[in-house]
């Protein structure tokens, strides 16, 4: 056998593990290209990994990441994902929480268990607003904290981004009026203010170019 | 607060701009006694514009006499949302954004970009493409690993090693460049296979680099290895215990400088690194001095998979004999019927994944890359997501220079081996 399918044998078998110790807050058991997966309830996500982590016939001792997912049908729900892996045992298991997205889009933070988890829970904070209760300094990390846009890797949130590079100046100005702009981007600001109603508005969407 | 220190307004209300709390407010501890002017900090600012920061970074230091209290780093400078960008791209249109991602190691992302969806599609792809992608890994080891070495002996104040290591690394550039067309963003793969083969004797220059590349590494080892200065500035700086690296998540010759003898390579071969001979170089002590000892070996090490690599490589088709993945040649797409419908398909519709998901990392240069990739069937990703090497483990460095002096910051960073596109993304 070679070592990725071994690898994907351990996965699956503590993906097992998990479902007879926790039985019904394992909500699936699936596997994707010889990944493992399990979806979890959130209320229990913790101390289940924290469990996975200390068990000694699991020891995933190594969280190699943690990132979240959002699927383009807008009823699917959004999904906080946990890439764990066991060092000795060679075994790697992606954890999923479901979160409604019309709901309160809270989990438990994973930092007390691994300390690799702060800047990647960060991270999904910034890119999904998610907030991670027990997080001990959870800001925005990529984006600045003054950054008022939304949440970027979120459907909803238009490629270009909510704001017109007008209006992202302007507010950059009002938020602090001694930084240092070019004149360029001064005077896109300063455009601004004189354009008409709706050509701001259409700035405003994030379109560019002639009106239809 | 008396005149003697210096206050910084760092531009926080307590809010973010969502309402949310700002649960760790960038203010100075209040001095532990008040009698004693010696025991007040200081916040300083490093960068983000500063030669040794390695690109973009910024870190806010806070400092008692020379002594490191706290290391607030600050990234996103370089923010472009790649990870957003690539779900509104076609797989093989995602190829050119990981170029810029780790920009020292082009080739490698690309091959990690191209396994990942491998995986997702379930393709496999032909033997001679597997030879040529260990080499891409490979030449893109030993150049983001001298750029490393070179800047950080800079950073350390070593110049004339820089001038040698970049001369080499020059060699490969050259190479990357008669076989890709580009530099630096070289896009060498495609789902299934290569962009292009490598043109003919192509493999006498990797040969010769191959012959001469060691002696002048073993030139460096001379200047480095025993001199007193870098021993002095590197030994026992930064350390981090094996139990500590695992649970900060950091990986590459971070985690193995600690002891803990993880590498993809060896433990989850990809490519057929399973067939070739190489050691995998392990630290005890943790510290910079171990990362530097790591780094070097494994460029030797590199080297000597490259002449196996170069053995190795058969004549043979570089891509998969598949129509749906593969473009057929355009001299066909000119003139046979299926053919050009095959290329207008893949050009204009992409090719669709299979519902799932894949997550597929390899040993980077900096750490382990890894690319996740979800389909919902479409011939775009609904999410990309890179777990980026260097952005973990720059994690880390508050607590790698909690205590150390502040020279040490720089030398610490340094050793961590960063690179901004890949951090901010």
């Amino acid at each position: 056998m070679t070592a990725t399918a071994v690898a994907a044998d351990a996965g699956a078998q503590s993906a097992e593990a998990l479902k007879s110790k926790f039985g019904s807050a394992v909500t699936r058991v699936w596997q994707s290209c010889g990944d493992s997966i399990v979806h979890v309830s959130g209320q229990r996500a913790h101390e289940m990994l924290a469990w996975l982590r200390d068990d000694r016939s699991q020891h995933f001792n190594y969280l190699v990441d943690i990132t979240a997912v959002e699927y383009r049908d807008p009823e699917r729900d959004l999904e906080v994902v946990y890439n764990l892996r066991s060092i000795d045992r060679k075994a790697e298991l992606r954890i999923k929480i479901d979160l409604v997205k019309t709901g309160v889009l809270e989990v438990d933070s994973v930092y007390d268990l691994w300390r690799g988890a702060d800047w990647l829970e960060r991270e999904v904070y910034d890119m999904f607003g998610i907030s991670f209760t027990g997080h001990p300094d959870l800001r925005r990390i990529l984006m600045w904290e003054t950054y008022a846009e939304g949440y970027p890797l979120r459907k909803d949130f238009p490629l270009r981004g909510h704001f017109s590079r007008a209006e992202q100046t302007r507010q950059a100005l009002a938020a602090n009026p001694e930084a240092h702009y070019s004149l360029e981007e001064l005077s896109i600001a300063e455009a601004y203010g004189e354009l008409p109603a709706d050509v701001r508005e259409r700035l405003n969407q994030g379109k560019r170019g002639l009106v239809e | 607060m008396s005149a003697r220190t210096v206050s910084m307004d760092l531009a926080t209300t307590g809010v973010d701009a969502m309402g949310q709390p700002i649960r760790l407010p960038l203010t100075i501890k209040p001095s532990r006694t008040e009698d004693n002017l010696g025991d007040e900090h200081m916040l300083l600012n490093i960068g983000p514009q500063h030669p040794a920061t390695h690109g973009v970074l910024r870190l806010v230091v806070e400092l008692d006499g020379e002594t490191v209290l706290r290391v607030i780093p600050h990234v996103g400078y370089l923010h472009s949302g790649f990870e957003k960008l690539g779900e509104y791209r076609h797989y093989n249109q995602i190829v050119p954004l990981t170029d810029r991602t780790d920009y020292l190691s082009p080739m490698a992302n690309n091959v990690c970009l191209a396994l990942a969806v491998e995986k997702l599609m379930g393709i496999e792809i032909t033997e001679r493409c597997r030879v040529l992608r260990v080499m891409a890994c490979e030449m893109s080891r030993i150049i983001s690993h001298l750029v490393w070495l070179g800047t950080t002996g800079i950073d350390i104040g070593a110049f004339t090693p820089f001038l040698w290591l970049f001369q080499q690394r020059e060699r490969i550039y050259n190479l990357q460049e008669a076989w890709t067309g580009a530099r630096m963003t070289t896009s060498l793969t495609r789902v299934g296979g290569l962009m292009a083969d490598i043109p003919e004797g192509w493999e006498n220059g990797l040969r010769d680099f191959c012959r001469t590349f060691p002696k002048v590494l073993k030139e460096v080892d001379t200047m480095f290895t025993r001199n007193a200065i870098w021993c002095g500035r590197n030994q026992g700086v930064g350390a981090i215990s094996a139990e500590e690296a695992i649970n900060y998540s950091l990986s590459g010759p971070m985690l193995r400088s600690s002891g803990v003898a993880y590498d993809v390579r060896k433990d989850r071969p990809y490519l057929g690194y399973e067939d070739y001979t190489f050691d995998v170089p392990v630290g005890e002590h943790g510290d910079n001095y171990d990362r530097y000892l790591i780094r070097l070996e494994e460029m030797f090490q590199s080297t000597r998979i490259l002449e196996q690599a170069l053995d190795k490589l058969k004549p043979g088709p570089i891509n998969v004999d598949d129509p749906r993945v593969i473009l057929p040649p355009k001299s066909r797409a000119m003139s046979d019927m299926e053919a050009m419908i095959f290329h207008f398909k893949q050009v204009m519709e992409g090719v669709p994944a299979p519902i799932g998901e894949a997550y597929l990392g390899i040993e980077n240069p900096k750490g382990e890359l890894g690319y996740y990739f979800v389909s919902d069937g479409t011939a775009k990703p609904v999410r990309w997501r890179i777990r980026p090497p260097s952005f973990i483990n720059l994690a880390a460095l508050p607590t790698l220079c909690e205590g150390a002096l502040l020279s040490d910051v720089i030398a610490i960073n340094a050793s961590v081996d960063i690179v901004m596109g890949e951090i901010d993304r």
